[in-house]
């Protein structure tokens, strides 16, 4: 099995559009990171409009953890349109090029193979996240400096202490994966389906937007199919920088607010995953291979 | 004739009002429990002082943090946490008992006595007499026996009113607090969800209400106090 994965991580990282995601991910971080610390202070006074009315804010407030959320928020939204463009390819483009045929006489089964294509594309989704997790991380801590995180949310403001914070952006670089794999078994799933790489591509692209539009709408109707939908829970790792208050509104070091909601969201798309990848184990083994 | 009468007359009047001016000032500002409660923080010309802050303001959730409090006379103060940010009631910080009466710039009114907290004290109102000054009105609840404040009021020009209580333990003899509730009105607080980016809330409005209490307060509750011991005027700026 792991010669397989090797050979299909040989394939992804041999092509040049299988950078084309760390370049753009780079070009983005970087400007974000670049017009931050060059106007950073106007952003945070636009943000802190709403606070300055009534309090004092002493300290550094656009650190590298403040950075690091505002270019989650920004990027975790796109970058699954990124990983599309590797995992819709796997299985369709070799289909295009005649070798799945190939693929199959060898004395693997077709399960194996899948399987192997698909923890490659997971590799390359995981590795994708890491490079976001350095350049969004590590390079906005080293450019802007650490503090506490002063987040600003729709309603309410949330401070949590310096020491309180790297292991949340673990936890949510983990719940990332999560979200970012489910694309990926998504973009497998719609490539065991096709004959030609653009469809599978464009079709997976299409579904993300049309239903994170769905899970943003506010719309009575479309609440009840919200949390049966990935894109609704996509988004929650957001959950891991909530944090609980004691009676006193004092805020609990080391506490996140609703725990629950993050094990909803890492069951719906685990359970995503597998469903995804097991219809497309179903859908290969089951085709007929004229390509 | 009568050009020289009436002379006389506005002549007498201005003396007169001049000496009820001068006497009414004299009066307010030798107020001798305002005096001696000033005595007692003039022994005190800087500090710093250690303690732990709780924020409490209905939409911000912050833990406790320690600060370090630098007081320089005759009202420099500045309030810092030990490597974090913090927050702090918008130029009411600065307006504690020691600026309050340091600056000298002040009439005073008696108002009577009030119960607090089982204490009868002695109320005074406090007008600036420089019209540069922050602060329109301060009112003092001021025990007369221990010559310490427990409570002020105060209605700044800008930054709205703010009420001041005061705890007292082992620093009471230079009039320093060992605990001070800070409290304030609080505005709105609201950012569109395009710019947080927080699209598809469940009940964003319910959260809303929840957090519509209007009075913020901040506590600090003192540890150590270091007295005297100089202050560099750099830590001010």
């Amino acid at each position: 099995m792991w010669s397989l994965i090797q050979i299909e991580l040989y394939k992804i990282f041999r092509r040049p559009r299988t950078y084309i995601a760390f370049g753009a991910i780079a070009a983005l971080i970087i400007v974000i990171q670049l017009g931050l610390k060059i106007d950073g202070d106007a952003y945070a006074g636009f943000l802190m409009k709403d606070i300055n009315d009534t309090l004092t804010v002493d300290g550094k407030v656009l650190n590298g953890y403040l950075i690091c959320y505002i270019l989650l928020q920004l990027l975790l939204v796109h970058v699954p349109l990124l990983v599309a463009l590797i995992a819709a390819d796997m299985i369709s483009g070799e289909a295009n090029l005649g070798t799945l045929r190939l693929l199959f006489t060898t004395p693997y089964s077709r399960t194996h193979w899948v399987l192997a294509k698909f923890i490659a594309a997971s590799i390359y989704t995981i590795l994708l996240l890491i490079w976001l997790a350095f350049l969004a991380l590590f390079v906005s801590m080293w450019i802007f400096g650490t503090d506490d995180l002063f987040l600003m949310k729709s309603n309410y403001v949330v401070l949590i202490e310096q020491s309180d914070v790297l292991w949340r952006y673990l936890g949510a670089f983990v719940f990332a994966s999560f979200s970012l794999l489910t694309v990926t078994s998504l973009g497998f799933l719609m490539s065991s389906m096709s004959n030609n790489s653009i469809g599978p591509i464009v079709g997976t692209m299409s579904a993300i937007v049309f239903f994170t539009i769905l899970s943003t709408l506010n719309i009575p109707l479309f609440n009840l199919v919200k949390p049966y939908l990935f894109t609704t829970h996509m988004n929650n790792w957001k959950e891991f920088f909530d944090i609980k208050v004691n009676i006193n509104n004092e805020a609990i070091r080391g506490s996140i607010l609703n725990i629950p909601k993050i094990k909803t969201s890492l069951w719906v798309l685990t359970m995503h995953i597998i469903l995804f990848v097991t219809a497309s184990v179903i859908i290969i083994k089951k085709k007929d291979i004229l390509s | 004739m009568q050009m020289k009468k009436y002379k006389h007359i506005i002549g007498y009047c201005t003396l007169w009002m001049c000496s009820v001016l001068i006497s009414l000032n004299a009066m307010a500002q030798n107020d001798p429990l305002i005096e001696k409660v000033s005595q007692k923080l003039g022994l005190v010309n800087d500090y710093v002082a250690e303690g732990v802050m709780k924020t409490d303001v209905s939409f911000i959730k912050a833990s406790l943090g320690k600060v370090k409090v630098y007081f320089k006379k005759p009202n420099l103060l500045k309030v810092k946490k030990d490597g974090g940010i913090s927050l702090l009631p918008r130029g009411g910080v600065s307006l504690t008992i020691n600026s309050l009466l340091n600056t000298k710039q002040y009439t005073t009114i008696p108002a009577g006595t009030q119960q607090l907290n089982g204490k009868n004290l002695t109320v005074i109102k406090l007008i600036p007499t420089d019209d540069n000054l922050d602060w329109v009105i301060s009112t003092l609840w001021i025990d007369p026996q221990e010559a310490l404040v427990y409570k002020t009021a105060t209605t700044t020009k800008e930054n709205g009113s703010y009420e001041i209580t005061m705890q007292y333990g082992e620093y009471a003899n230079q009039g320093l607090a060992s605990k001070i509730i800070f409290s304030f009105n609080t505005k709105d607080y609201k950012l569109p969800n395009g710019i947080t980016l927080e699209f598809g809330d469940e009940d964003p409005a319910a959260k809303q209400k929840a957090l519509k209490n209007k009075k913020g307060t901040i506590e600090i509750t003192y540890s150590k106090y270091t007295i005297n011991k100089g202050v560099p005027i750099s830590i001010f700026k």
